[in-house]
């Protein structure tokens, strides 16, 4: 029979092992995906915040019970002895009184009544005179004071033991009492409580484990949709955006930086492909024309005057290359917003005067008028040979383009006009001409680098110009714009007094 | 004139050397900063001629030992980088001129020229004679034989200029530098224009042109 149910049992224990390689073999098999999710998910830091913060909470609910549990405890042995010490005073005093047949006669009375009390009085050796308790743990009655033990009641039928807390007290002639109070509800109490601590425990890691899984998955769910949108930009396509919740939490807002931080990127690389581009374009034609001259004159150079006059091109056109080079990395750097530029304060007034004195005879030679508008100082934080050159060229296109025309005589304004003016925490310069303009489509256009118009392309000049502007001006934390002069163009250098800023989001 | 190039790339060091002496100069040379500081300290030269990067001993580290130990010599320093802060450094380190990479063998013979004849230079005269050509840096009159010429404030700056290097060739660079104080290269030939005006104040009318334009190089006020 026995070794039966042992068969049967190893049988069992066999066929559950089967079926748990079964199932291991299946995750194996299939459930690597999930196995490695969970992985990823316990990887998480709001996974493992989460795991801390439950373990914090579990052990202060667990402290807190337990101590609810002892206090509880306390509480109820307090209240027993307190009541076994006045049973006891009260017995001692009829004791007293009445001497032991009269303590015998109350404790029997007592002993009587139905309940928790346990009352024993004993002779000297330990003799049973009078009280309801049957069996008594070992040693006692030897000793006075309190103490925990099991016992039997005598009017326990079935004589099973239970628990007590007594108190033995020695009478004046050797006789002992015992009394005491049974600890069964004081147990079902603390285990009451117990197991309803266990339970909530319990509950509050099941509870938060879920919870825990349940934001890590969110927000591993937000960050993993980063994640592939990165490795997308990563793999060249700079047009990807990060999603955003528009919730502006953290997230949302790591998530708007970094796209303002992409779109600044996507713009400098942009620039990097037009920038190859153009020079590709822009360059090859001048070292062409430059490889050709010379290679014309070794085969067809008849005197040395040729030569030189070859050689005398070949300079003028390198010097033209060189300029050109000079102004992409002044362009380039100015873009790259290099910290290193110096900032200093100046009078951007000044800067106007001193540019419109530069150009005013170059003016003049055109047949054209320039008129400087410049009056009270306007101090300005930036790189003062920088906004120089940028309102040096600026001067310089509006000369190369304007018409001559009866400017004054007719009550019009010159024919290139730069002025200086300030308006709260701006300063613009701007330089207007009454030149052909460019058309509000092509305004754009025109401050990428060596674009030019096809109406200017006999003109001679490198199209820098108004990129290096713009750049100067994106440096100074400002702008260059370009607008209708009706007829003509008024390019604007608007900058902000205090120098750059840092860039913000959201912008 | 006596001068040191201190230049690591040595077909550019044999270039310059070479132009230098078919001008009539004495060219020596320095492949390395530490050799550079020692010819420099051991011999006396007019002008030297140094790389802001060189191999053994940085360039600016070369000119501040050298004033360090008192030694004046002009310093001209050749660079690659032309930013405007990049210019202040050297100078600030105790360079007396500074030019980018590429340059014109012209440009820097001008400039060579200057620095050399400095502390000889007529810094320190009032007034300033070519021919019959005189200007006074007190009272700022200039007249041309006896006739006084109306010359605008900055036009005035620039014959002073021209004038103090009477004889030498002074490059557009330069006057826009040490004129204008502008370092920077205006698309436009604007400095021409301020010239050709200024030749029509001093030159018109008379029979001997002092201003004269040396092609491919610069101006120069000189006398014959």
């Amino acid at each position: 029979m026995t070794n039966d149910v042992v068969t049967t049992n190893a049988r069992a224990g066999d066929s559950a092992t089967g079926r748990l390689r079964v199932f291991f073999d299946g995750m194996k098999a299939r459930a690597w995906p999930r196995l490695s999710a969970l992985g990823k998910l316990s990887n998480t830091t709001a996974f493992k915040l989460t795991l801390v913060y439950l373990t914090v909470f579990a052990l202060f609910a667990a402290f807190l019970l337990g101590y609810f549990a002892w206090n509880t405890r306390r509480l109820i042995t307090e209240q027993i002895t307190r009541t076994v010490d006045a049973e006891i005073t009260g017995l001692s005093e009829q004791y007293s009184q009445g001497g032991i047949r009269r303590l015998v006669f109350v404790i029997d009375a007592r002993a009587r009544r139905p309940g928790s009390s346990l009352y024993l009085v004993t002779t000297f050796s330990g003799d049973g005179l009078a009280g309801n308790v049957g069996l008594l743990g070992e040693g006692v009655l030897e000793h006075t004071g309190w103490t925990e033990t099991v016992y039997r009641r005598l009017d326990d039928a079935e004589g099973t033991e239970h628990h007590a807390l007594v108190r033995v007290f020695e009478l004046p002639s050797g006789f002992r009492l015992l009394v005491g109070r049974d600890l069964e509800e004081r147990e079902r109490l603390y285990d009451i409580i117990l197991s309803a601590g266990q339970w909530s425990i319990a509950l509050v890691i099941v509870l938060g484990l879920a919870g825990g899984f349940f934001v890590a998955r969110r927000v591993l769910h937000r960050i993993d949709a980063m994640t592939e949108t990165s490795r997308i930009i990563m793999a060249g396509d700079l047009s990807g955006r990060l999603p955003t919740a528009g919730s502006e939490d953290e997230l949302d807002r790591l998530a708007v930086n970094l796209n303002v931080m992409l779109e600044r990127i996507e713009a400098l690389m942009r620039g990097f492909k037009e920038v190859s581009d153009n020079i590709a374009h822009d360059l090859k034609t001048p070292l062409t024309r430059l490889r050709n001259r010379a290679e014309e004159a070794l085969r067809s150079g008849k005197n040395e005057a040729d030569y030189r006059a070859a050689l005398d091109s070949t300079i003028e056109e390198s010097d033209e290359l060189i300029r050109t080079f000079n102004a992409l990395l002044m362009i380039a750097r100015a873009e790259s917003g290099q910290a290193s530029t110096p900032m200093i304060e100046f009078d951007a007034a000044d800067i106007v005067r001193g540019v419109g004195e530069l150009y005013d005879p170059l003016a003049d030679e055109k047949g054209l008028t320039l008129k400087i508008e410049a009056g009270a100082p306007l101090p300005v934080r930036g790189n003062r040979e920088l906004v120089t050159q940028a309102l040096a060229n600026l001067v310089d296109n509006a000369i190369k383009y304007a018409r001559p025309h009866k400017a004054e005589a007719n009550g019009m304004p010159a024919d290139v006009v730069i002025a200086a003016s300030g308006e709260g925490d701006r300063i613009r310069l701007s330089v207007s001409d009454r030149g052909p303009g460019v058309s509000a489509g092509d305004r754009e256009r025109v401050v990428q680098r060596f674009v030019r118009l096809e109406q200017s392309r006999s003109e001679p000049g490198s199209g820098l110009g108004l990129s290096l502007a713009s750049a100067v001006a994106h440096l100074h934390g400002g702008e260059l714009r370009l607008e209708d002069n009706g007829p003509g163009l008024k390019a604007t250098l608007d900058l902000p007094r205090g120098g750059p800023q840092l860039p913000q989001p959201n912008e | 004139m006596r001068l040191l190039i201190v230049e690591d790339d040595r077909d550019a060091a044999d270039y310059i050397a070479r132009a230098f002496r078919e001008v009539g100069h004495i060219a020596d040379q320095a492949p390395d900063g530490e050799e550079g500081l020692a010819l420099a300290t051991d011999r006396q030269y007019d002008v030297l001629i140094v790389d802001r990067m060189l191999p053994k001993r940085d360039g600016l580290s070369v000119i501040g030992e050298l004033r360090a130990k008192g030694i004046e010599t002009p310093v001209l320093i050749l660079s690659a980088l032309g930013q405007v802060d990049d210019r202040v450094k050297g100078l600030r380190a105790g360079g007396d001129d500074y030019l980018p990479k590429p340059y014109s063998f012209s440009e820097l013979l001008a400039r060579v020229e200057v620095l050399a004849r400095r502390r000889g230079a007529r810094g320190e005269e009032t007034v300033y004679r070519v021919a019959d050509l005189e200007l006074d840096r007190l009272s700022h009159m200039v007249k041309r034989g006896a006739k006084e010429l109306d010359l605008q404030p900055r036009e005035f700056r620039l014959l002073e200029y021209l004038m103090k290097h009477a004889g030498q060739v002074v490059t557009r660079t330069m006057l826009l530098e040490n004129v204008w104080d502008y370092h920077f290269d205006p698309q436009t030939n604007v400095i021409d224009v301020h010239i050709s005006r200024l030749r029509s104040k001093i030159d018109k009318g008379f029979s001997q042109p002092l201003l004269h334009t040396i092609r491919g190089a610069g101006y120069m006020i000189r006398d014959k």
